[in-house]
């Protein structure tokens, strides 16, 4: 391993994430119940998302003023990896949704916003791949990257406070802050978001350094 | 620059004036459309009646802003390169676009009150609605046909990349619909006309900023 020590962190903390998530004690609640240790996987999910997918908009402008190709790899692997942690994070609050809400899909705001972010993140992708040139396709997509972040702010911040939500925190619900005050459930909360945002860049690491050795060996020929 | 963006808007109306098929063409679209709603609908509930409104505007906007760079010839592009600045050529294109809509939107709107009904009370905070609905539709898919453009200039590409990025706006515009629909009063809907302006303002912001990026070859 190159860098071990912050990857050896990360191990530590998901393994405490997992063991602690499932044995330490956590409030009795009413409907929620067990599902609660869902908070540890489902809501990492959403942050690691988020700050993945600005670490694809700031290489996207870094490569609009600085046309590099580790640049691109960069932000083309950011939007991979948010993709993969949307859709975890999509299935584990579909599943969370099931139990306490009744419905797989129950149109809540917040559920329509992620659905919708993937959708203009698949088109990235999408557009990507419809260009052959490399360099073209690289500026073309860093411009579409930015346009699309700027687009979806209002979707992610801004609509889920203008509707009903069933989420916590909004809605006229009460945030999970009223719930998790007590228990030990911040011991785990916190360590769980660093630990999967940290494996979400352990991903991105690898697979920028397997984009970018690609590019030099197809180029040394 | 100023001068530069009358001109290329003026070269905008006077082409469209000269090749009237593509005008009357969207014309054309927008009556046939809203018939074919007419005749599979007859009657519709109010709330259906705003999202069918929006869902047509909506395809009529992809039709008519989508060839504004589509439709421009590789030369030509390069022609304009070499006369004007990008920023001139994006500005022209945003505002020449937006006004496109207003009066599709216009026209639309009168079609469609002839012949499905007219449930709105709030008739004002409607066509604020409406303003602010199609300059948003106009300049969002004006940034995204020039990027479409770059990429084979596929018209399903326009669709997939433009449709996600809609979304919020449109939820706001039926929102706002809504409201003027029932007759809520103005307060009622200012959080929404506030959203629907800075999505505006955001979209056109973003393409001045980046459409330079786009236009380099």
């Amino acid at each position: 391993m190159k860098n071990p020590w912050w990857k050896i962190f990360t191990i530590a903390l998901l393994l405490y994430v997992i063991i602690g998530g499932f044995l330490i004690e956590t409030p009795k609640l009413p409907i929620l119940h067990e599902t609660i240790r869902n908070l540890y996987f489902h809501v990492p999910m959403w942050f690691g998302m988020i700050i993945i997918f600005t670490v694809g908009l700031v290489y996207s402008i870094k490569y609009l003023s600085n046309p590099t190709q580790e640049n691109d790899s960069v932000a083309v692997e950011a939007v991979n990896v948010g993709i993969l942690f949307g859709f975890l994070g999509l299935i584990t609050g579909m599943q969370w949704a099931q139990f306490t809400w009744g419905e797989w899909w129950s149109g809540d705001p917040k559920q329509n916003a992620s659905a919708i972010s993937l959708l203009i993140y698949l088109a990235y992708l999408v557009l990507r791949n419809s260009m052959d040139e490399d360099q073209k396709r690289a500026r073309i997509s860093a411009v579409y990257n930015i346009f699309a972040y700027a687009a979806m702010i209002p979707l992610l911040f801004v609509l889920p406070r203008l509707t009903d939500s069933l989420h916590p925190g909004s809605g006229g619900n009460p945030g999970f802050n009223v719930y998790d005050l007590d228990g030990g459930m911040r011991l785990v909360f916190y360590p769980a978001v660093i630990g999967w945002t940290l494996l979400g860049i352990w991903i991105m690491e690898l697979r920028i350094r397997l984009r970018n050795l690609n590019f030099k060996y197809l180029y040394r020929n | 620059m100023f001068k530069e963006v009358k001109a290329l808007i003026l070269k905008d109306l006077k082409l469209e004036w000269r090749q009237k098929y593509a005008l009357n063409g969207i014309l054309l679209y927008v009556i046939s459309t809203v018939f074919l709603c007419y005749l599979s609908f007859k009657h519709v509930d109010p709330i259906t009646w705003l999202t069918l409104f929006w869902i047509i505007m909506l395809f009529t906007s992809v039709n008519a802003v989508a060839k504004s760079f589509l439709q421009e010839s590789k030369g030509r592009m390069l022609y304009y390169y070499s006369i004007s600045s990008s920023q001139s050529v994006i500005i022209s294109k945003l505002i020449y676009n937006i006004l496109l809509m207003l009066v599709l939107s216009v026209i639309c709107l009168g079609f469609y009150h002839v012949v499905m009904g007219n449930p709105l009370e709030n008739k004002l905070l409607f066509a604020v609605a409406l303003i602010l609905g199609s300059s948003g539709l106009a300049s969002s898919f004006t940034m995204v046909s020039a990027i479409a453009s770059k990429a084979n200039n596929n018209t399903t590409l326009l669709a997939v990349l433009s449709f996600p990025i809609i979304i919020p706006l449109l939820v706001m515009l039926i929102a706002v619909s809504k409201n003027a629909m029932i007759g809520n009063p103005w307060m009622q809907s200012m959080d929404e006309l506030i959203t629907l302006l800075a999505i505006n303002v955001i979209i056109v912001t973003v393409s001045y900023i980046l459409f330079p990026y786009l236009w380099r070859e």
